[in-house]
This record gives structure tokens, sequence and C-alpha cells, in this order.
């Protein structure tokens, strides 16, 4: 048998070593746990200081004791690799479990043990944890805002067909692959934006919009029997022609003064809120900034001296602002310039400053892009004959796209994490509808659970998102 | 005159303040191999970059295929389809496959059905050897084989003259060979080729002409033979006996 050396566990005397250093690694736990758990001192004769310090010194001495090399011993060797590789890393390791105890029961408690699931007023929260009551009750005042009860449905379905429509691109055959970039940058949007002013927006403009879908529905049918060489004009032709004869001869329009046909409610876009209007507005921004902000990025690297500084003006002028003032201008200051009688939605105006904002801030990331791009890239396109567009469209922004996606990624979310901000316009998205809902006489006291609730929300909505973009990340990686 | 494929009359090209081309006349005929070398930073690159107006000259006229490059020369790609380039850093485009990159100009420059650019990819990927490759990323090829895509790739649009500056000396020199036959190949089959090159073997073997660069300056411009038997300057006597 070797000597033993506490200094330097050794694989020799393996078992001494490791029951040891395990004991006393438990024993630390066990100290902490107590405490934490039952609120139990089980070190209260030791004086302050050491009873404080004890527990990280014992589990410290433990961890340096079970740290053997090629024991044998699968677990071991995994905790070793993973939080015990040397004396710091161990005393990191010790801090965080430390901490996750301390922290737990506590945290626990409020969250599910002393919390109130049931019931739908303010007197059913008497436990001194969270009030779910009240994140039940307000639910749906913070999904849709004060858009009516009874027309919520046009929402659902608005969001459901889109999510649909959106998620068809992954089931595209190879036949129609070559569109999706088509579908989704030109297509979609105008379908989303469709749907938002006649469905979720409503009134008479409503049959437009049907008359519409059923032009569109009985078109693509009779399609099918129609030669491909006439396509092309059949499309143009027919769709339009239905839409015509459906608004103008089998549903004139007097029907609906008669009151046989009635349309859809009007709900004005104020009314809008919650979660719902985070969406619009954090979708329609995202879609609009992010070609703004490319043709920024690509002007500001123009060779014209006009477009150069245009561009250049424009981005420091947005990058310079705070977005809270804009949002006050595009609502204050904006109608001012504008003809007397013409008036533009409130909505449009917050979604129209928003993306111009954070076009600029897209700008920039896609101009890091485009510099971290070696010039070779540039004179090999050239050599081979391509002009301006052909050589950005297919050789530079391809590759200095995918290099600025986590870049992208980083400002959409922080764009969707600002659509809070409209609150002075007077939208009330989901944390706007917290605040609302704060300061309910009947239900004062809430703050806490309402914050940590939009938390949530906002953090799942990031979180796939950041995922999505990793995702992306690694679909376009080729090189090397 | 009209087999003069490239002609270039008194041209002078300043860096800023920095003359980095000093008073250039050349004229290369159709077919004609034309080695140019000299020490490095002597304006052998920025010489054969204005050939396809990827560097503006100042002064002087250059005339490509009869075509004048100048400021407002409105078809500056339709020159540059003619005439192919090949790099020393290759300068494939890496987020496409080898056969993408070989296409992407002919579909989209030439407007070349996407099959016969396919057929005529494939074509000149065999002949630099690499055609089991067509699928593969540049960055999964060897420096070798990327530099004989980059050839392929100039091919592909059939140009009536190739440049290529130093397209060796990114190279191991195990791979400098394998490259080095695809340009001999080149050349047999008649193409008009300018190649900046400390290659001396390359020169020897196919140049009709040699160039000898200094400080911007063409310092000597003879027959191939008679440019490596008895060169006239000192400088150039120098730069040989270094290089050889
Ligand atoms: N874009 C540029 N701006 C300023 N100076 C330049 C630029 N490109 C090249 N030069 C300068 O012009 C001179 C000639 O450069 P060039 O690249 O043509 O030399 P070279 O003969 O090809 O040299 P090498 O053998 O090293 O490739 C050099 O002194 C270089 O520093
Ligand atoms: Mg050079």
């Amino acid at each position: 048998m070797n000597k033993l050396n506490f200094l330097t566990p050794d694989k020799n005397n393996l078992y001494p070593y490791l029951y040891t250093g395990t004991v006393l690694f438990l024993l630390s736990i066990i100290i902490v746990l107590s405490n934490s758990l039952f609120n139990l001192d089980l070190i209260y004769f030791l004086p302050g200081t050491i009873s404080f310090f004890l527990p990280l010194v014992l589990g410290f001495i433990g961890l340096h004791l079970i740290r053997i090399e090629y024991s044998g011993i699968k677990l071991l060797e995994i905790i070793n690799k993973k939080i015990n590789t040397n004396n710091f890393n161990a005393l990191l390791s010790l801090l965080i479990l430390f901490v996750i105890i301390k922290s737990l029961p506590p945290l626990l408690n409020w969250f599910i043990i002393d919390a109130n699931f049931s019931g739908d007023s303010k007197d059913a929260c008497s436990g001194s944890g969270a009030c779910w009551a009240y994140i039940k009750t307000w639910f749906n005042r913070f999904m849709y805002g004060m858009y009516p009860n009874e027309e919520q449905w046009r929402i659902n379905l608005s969001f459901v067909s889109l999510a649909f429509l959106g998620v068809v691109g992954f089931f595209a055959t190879d036949k129609f692959k070559k569109f999706l970039t088509l579908y989704y940058v030109v297509v979609y949007p105008i379908i989303a934006f469709f749907f938002i002013l006649f469905f979720i927006s409503g009134g008479p403009i409503f049959f437009d919009f049907s008359y519409g879908i059923i032009a569109a529905v009985i078109s693509i049918i009779l399609g099918f029997f129609i030669p491909s060489k006439f396509k092309m004009y059949y499309f143009i032709i027919v769709p339009i022609t239905l839409y015509i004869l459906l608004k103008y001869v089998f549903f004139y329009e007097e029907l609906i003064e008669l009151g046989k046909l009635e349309s859809l409610e009007w709900v004005e876009t104020g009314a809008w809120g919650g979660l719902s209007l985070t969406f619009i507005v954090s979708f329609f921004c995202l879609i609009f900034c992010f070609p703004v902000g490319l043709f920024l990025s690509l002007g500001r690297r123009s060779d014209l001296p006009i477009i150069k500084y245009i561009s250049i003006g424009f981005i420091e002028f947005w990058r310079g602002v705070p977005l809270i003032t804009v949002l006050f201008m595009s609502s204050v200051m904006f109608p001012m310039f504008l003809p007397q009688d013409m008036f533009i939605d409130k909505l449009v105006r917050v979604i129209i400053a928003i993306s111009l904002f954070e076009a600029a801030y897209v700008a920039e990331v896609i101009r890091g892009g485009l510099q971290a791009l070696p010039k070779g890239q540039y004179d090999a396109a050239k050599s081979l004959g391509m002009g301006y567009w052909k050589l950005h469209i297919l050789v530079i922004l391809p590759q200095a796209l995918k290099l600025v996606i986590p870049g992208i990624a980083n400002t959409f979310l922080a764009l969707v994490k600002d659509t809070p901000l409209i609150f002075v316009v007077g939208l009330l998205e989901i944390v706007g509808m917290l605040n609302l809902a704060k300061t309910n006489p009947e239900w004062l006291g809430f703050a806490m659970e309402g914050y940590v609730f939009a938390s949530l929300v906002f953090f799942i909505i990031c979180y796939a998102m950041s995922k999505y973009s990793y995702n992306l990340e690694q679909k376009y990686k080729t090189d090397r | 005159m009209s087999d003069k494929i490239i002609q270039i009359d008194k041209m002078n090209k300043w860096f800023g303040d920095f003359q980095v081309l000093k008073n250039i006349n050349l004229e290369v005929e159709k077919n004609k191999k034309i080695v140019v070398c000299g020490p490095s930073g002597s304006g052998k690159s920025t010489l054969i970059r204005c050939i396809n107006r990827l560097e503006e000259h100042q002064q002087g006229k250059i005339i490509v295929d009869g075509n004048e490059l100048t400021e407002d020369t409105k078809d500056i790609e339709k020159i540059r389809a003619e005439v192919g380039m090949v790099f020393q850093q290759f300068n494939l485009f890496p987020h496409l496959s080898i056969l993408d990159n070989c296409t992407l100009a002919p579909i989209w420059v030439k407007k070349l059905p996407k099959k016969d650019a396919e057929e005529l990819a494939l074509k000149h990927l065999e002949r630099v050897q690499i055609l089991d490759q067509a699928q593969k990323f540049p960055g999964q090829l060897s420096g070798g084989q990327q530099q004989r895509v980059a050839i392929a790739r100039a091919l592909c649009m059939e140009p009536k003259i190739m440049l290529f500056d130093e397209p060796t000396s990114a190279l191991d020199p195990e791979m400098i060979k394998e490259v080095l036959d695809v340009m001999v190949n080149l050349a047999n089959q008649g193409m008009t080729m300018i190649v900046v090159t400390h290659e001396m073997g390359f020169a020897k073997e196919v140049a009709d002409e040699v160039i000898f660069m200094d400080e911007g300056m063409i310092v000597e411009r003879a027959e191939t033979k008679e440019f490596f038997a008895n060169p006239k300057s000192e400088r150039t006597k120098l730069f040989l006996s270094q290089i050889l």
C-alpha cells in the first residue's frame, strides 16, 4: 500500500480518496440544503464567519480529493471533466451549486407552492406567493387588447392561416423551391397585409377581400384545366374578371346596404392590443426593415456621391435619435406635414417609424458583412463580366448575409423587445396592457406576476427566433 | 492591325501620388503567349488588371479587341466577359459548388440555358481534370485543385484572352506542376495568354515573348529565347541571375 498524500490524490489509493472526498462534498451540500430548505443551521455552534465558509471549504477539499485522473469510473470522469478540472473551476462549480440550492426554495414557493391558481378576483389571492388568478382573468386582454371578445376569432383565424401559409414553404417540392424566396419576400407579406387589413381591421372593405379570395380559389381550380401555354394570360385575366363579376353583378353592393349581407364589424387599430399587436408590429417591421437596410448598406458603399451621402445621412440620423422620440414624432409631428384631409393610421405610422429606425441598424450590420468579404470576390465576379447588380445578388450578398445572420438576429430580437415602446402613441401591446391592468383598482398590487408573465412570453418568442437563426447559420455553412 | 488583340499606348497610372505604371506601350497579337516577370512591387499585377479594367488608368490608351477602355465604356462587362482572369488567391465563390462556380457567369451573364451551361462546365472541368469534384465546395479542395477550377471557371465564358496573375505562387511545389500542365495545355490549344509568373521553366516552354518590368516600366521585351540567352539590360541580367 502506498503512502497517502492528501495534497496529491493518486490513482493507486483510489478508494480512500474517493470516499473521503465524496463524504466531504456531500456534507457541504447537506449543510447548505438543510439551511435553505428547512432553515436549519447544522453548524450553529461555530462562530459566524467560519460557519459561513465551512461548506465551501469542505466542498472544495472534497472536490480536490476526488480529482483523480484515469480512475476508470465513468461518473467520476464526467464530473471531473465538466465541473472539476482544476481548483478554480471546482470553486466556481461549488458557488454556482450553492446559489442554486439557496435560491430554488424561495422561487418555488413564490411560483408554485404558495401561489394561487384559481379564483377570479383579487380576494382569491391571499397567500404570500404569486397570484396566477390575475393572469388568468386578464389573459384575454393580454392576448387581444381591447379587441371585442366576440370578434376575436378573426385574429385567431388570421394568425392560424398565416402560420399555415408560413410553413407551407417547408413542404415545397423541388419544382416550387425556386419560387420560395419570391413567395416569402413578396407574396407572403402581401397576403399577410391583406389579412390584417380586411380581417382584423374589418369594415365594409371585408367584402372586397372575400370576393378576392373566392375569385382566386375559383381561378386556381379552373387553372388546372388550362393548357400551360395560356396560363400566363389566364392568371391575369380570369381572377380580375371573376372579381369584378362577383363584386358588381352577383353581390351588388346594394345587397349589403339592404341588410341582406352583414359585413365584418370595423375594429379601429386603437382597440388592437396585447400579444397579437406585438406580433403584428414585429412582423411588419421585420419585413420592411430588412430590404430598406439592405439598400442603405449598399448605398453607403456606392461610388455615386449622392446616393452615398443620402444613405450615410439617413443611417446616422436614425441611429442618432432615440426610438421613443421617433415614435412621438410619428404620431405628433408627422401628421402636420400631411395635407389636411389625408389621414394615415397611427399603427401604420408606428410601423413605418420602427422599420426605418431598425433599418439603419440592419444597414450597418450588413455593411459589416460586406466589408468582411475579400476584395478578390469582387475582382473574380467582375472579371467574369458581372455588373453591379449581378455581382451583388449572385456573389457578394449570399456570402455577406450568411456572415451577418447572428448580427441580424441580434437586431431583430432587439426590435421585438422594443415593441412595448409603442405605448407612447397609445398603442398597448402585451406590456402596455399589463401596465393598464396593473393600475386597475380591483387588481392593484400584482405588477410582479404581470411582468414575470410578459418576460416569459418574450423569452419564448426571442428564444425561438434565436434558435431559428442558429439553424439558418448551420444550414448555410458551406466552407471549411 | 486586326490581329492585335490588345494595344496599350503610352499608358500611365497612379495610385494617389504614386506612379505605378510609367509609359507602358504593349501590343499583343492574337494567339500569342506573353510572360511578364519582374521584382515584387514592379506593377505586373496592376498592368494586367488594367487590361480588364479592374484598375483604371489615367493616361494613354488601352484597346482590347477593338474596344477602347475609357471611363464611359458602356459595355465594360461585355469586354470583361471576353477576357478571362485567374488570380493568385483563386477567388472561387465559396458559397457555391464547383459546378455552380463554373455555370454562374455563363447562365447569368451569357444567358445560356442551364443545361448548356452545365455541359460546357463539365467539358472544361474535364479539361482541367477535376470532373470528379464537380459537386464539392471550394473549401473542400486542395489549392492546386482550386486553381484548376478557377481556370475552368474562366474558360467557361469562352474568353478570347486569358490573364494569369501569379497563378502558382500561392501553391505548394507539388501542386504547381498540375496547374502549369493545364496552362501549357491551354497554350498549345492556341489561347491568347498573358501570364505574370516567376516560373521560368513555363516561360521557356510556352512563351512567345517575355516582358521584364521594374519600377512601373517595361525594361525589356524580347522573344523568349533571346530574352534568356542574352538579356540586354543590366537589371534584367541581375533579376535572371537571382531567379534561375
Ligand atoms: N490599390 C492600391 N493602392 C495603392 N497602391 C497600390 C495598390 N495596389 C498596388 N499598389 C502599389 O503599386 C505597386 C505595384 O503593385 P503590383 O501589385 O502591381 O506589384 P506586382 O508587380 O504585382 O508585385 P508582386 O510580385 O508582389 O505581386 C506596389 O508598390 C504596390 O504597393
Ligand atoms: Mg502581383
